[in-house]
């Protein structure tokens, strides 16, 4: 078996075994989301309105949440160097942990997302493109949030830090997902912004490794 | 027997290049603002073994991290037959076996698991069982490491290490938390290893060495 497979098994089996860790994001997610009609006023037009911005952010703080700690066990208990000085390039193995963390960190969370659209009433119409433009930018949030995680390794307390390396990259996702839902909402064609997160995605996956294995050789010196 | 085989079939262009081996050459090591060691040189052919010994913080480990391609040298090369370590292809890069003192466990996985992930990384699918008897692990076996005691790890480590096949050792301090029994158990290793045309290099405190390997002393 190819250590692409192998460490993705082994991190989906250690994941499942810490199963609360697992759950933390996706309930922070659904909190955040439901505190913004709380604050709001409860009139459905506003929320409609704010609804794809309230989600996003709360989707994307999630998302980093999550991932703070995908490489710091990794250096901590020693595999990380027994994983660097593996034959296998580092850019897949980095890319292999990345994948297990989105199918249990992503896919929850973009199967939560429809339920917690409804409650700021958006229109069943816009759901499938909600969903869709969530599951293309998930992968990239994850990504970004590897090379986060892999630039703050060797810091101690590094999730603060996470977050203000993190949060100005994401910026374009933020945008085109929000814009891809509210044109959802009111009927119109979300075609654009979605290719535009697709593009993201696959220039996420095809460099973001190769980021994430040189910044953890260096945190690993 | 079966792994002896596996350390001397080597490529015959390798072999025949006179610097088989690993070659240290002129080497200085920093570790943040202060200068660990300089000048370092030395040379290991195949089947020798080389013992560094040093007081704490004299740079043993950094050393070993530089052998191992995990950190960059301030100055000088290290050649494992004749590539530059920090530059290995995958042939050679499968070649050394690291173990610091973090054992590179999993903690939620069990020692099975923990041992037949490393195994299939390292040489494909296979057998073992005759690894967890001889360092008596069976009993564990099915046990998540983090219930393991300090020198039960190590011994798993260990044994994660020796599942490599690997012709280059490097050993950090590899006796700290083990019982009489399993330093034995390691030392037959050693000895098995180096007799078969394996290099080790061991970071070590203990003043008793390994009988039987022809070993070169690197006080830093």
């Amino acid at each position: 078996m190819n250590a692409f497979a192998l460490i993705l098994r082994r991190d989906l089996k250690i994941a499942f075994r810490r199963w609360g860790e697992l759950a933390t994001p996706l309930i922070f997610f659904v909190i955040v989301a439901s505190l913004f009609p709380l604050a709001l006023s409860p009139e459905a037009y506003q929320l409609r309105d704010a609804g794809p911005g309230f989600l996003w952010i709360a989707a994307l703080l999630s998302s980093l949440l999550a991932l703070d700690g995908l490489f710091r066990t990794d250096v901590q208990d020693g595999s990380m160097e027994q994983l660097a000085l593996s034959p296998a390039p580092l850019a897949l193995i980095v890319l292999a942990k990345t994948l297990a963390h989105w199918l249990v960190s992503g896919v929850p969370l973009i199967a939560l997302a429809p339920f917690l659209a409804l409650s700021f009433y958006l229109p069943l119409e816009a759901l499938p493109v909600l969903v869709g433009a969530l599951a293309l930018a998930t992968p990239t949030l994850s990504v970004l949030a590897a090379l986060g995680a892999a630039l703050t390794v060797s810091i101690r307390g590094g999730g603060a830090i996470i977050g203000l390396l993190v949060l100005p990259l994401t910026a374009p996702v933020l945008i085109f997902g929000t814009r891809a839902t509210s044109l959802a909402i009111h009927g119109e064609p979300a075609v654009g912004p979605l290719y535009l997160l697709a593009a993201f995605a696959v220039l996420a996956i095809s460099l973001g490794p190769l980021a994430c294995a040189a910044a953890l050789r260096v945190g690993l010196e | 027997m079966a792994a002896a085989c596996l350390y001397i079939r080597q490529d015959p262009n390798l072999s025949s290049d006179s610097r088989a081996g690993l070659t240290v050459t002129s080497l200085e090591v920093w570790r943040g603002e202060r200068r660990l060691f300089s000048d370092l040189s030395f040379e290991l052919q195949p089947g020798q073994a080389s013992y560094i010994t040093g007081p704490n913080g004299s740079g043993k480990t950094s050393l070993l991290r530089v052998l191992a391609g995990l950190s960059v040298p301030a100055q000088g090369v290290v050649t494992w037959d004749g590539a530059s370590v920090s530059r290995l292809a995958p042939e050679l890069r499968a070649a050394i076996a690291y173990q610091g003192h973090l054992e590179g466990l999993k903690k939620d996985l069990t020692v099975t698991e923990n041992l037949a992930f490393y195994r299939a990384l390292w040489v494909g699918d296979g057998d073992i069982e005759p690894l967890l008897d001889e360092l008596r692990l069976d009993e564990f076996a099915d046990r998540e490491v983090r219930y393991l005691s300090a020198g039960q790890r190590r011994r798993v480590a260990l044994s994660c290490m020796r599942l490599r096949r690997a012709r280059l050792w490097l050993l950090d301090e590899p006796l700290t938390n083990l019982d009489a029994a399993g330093a034995e158990v390691i030392s037959a290793w050693l000895r098995e290893h180096t007799a078969a045309g394996g290099t080790a290099v061991i970071a070590t405190h203990q003043t008793d060495r390994v009988q039987g390997t022809a070993a070169l002393e690197v006080e830093l």
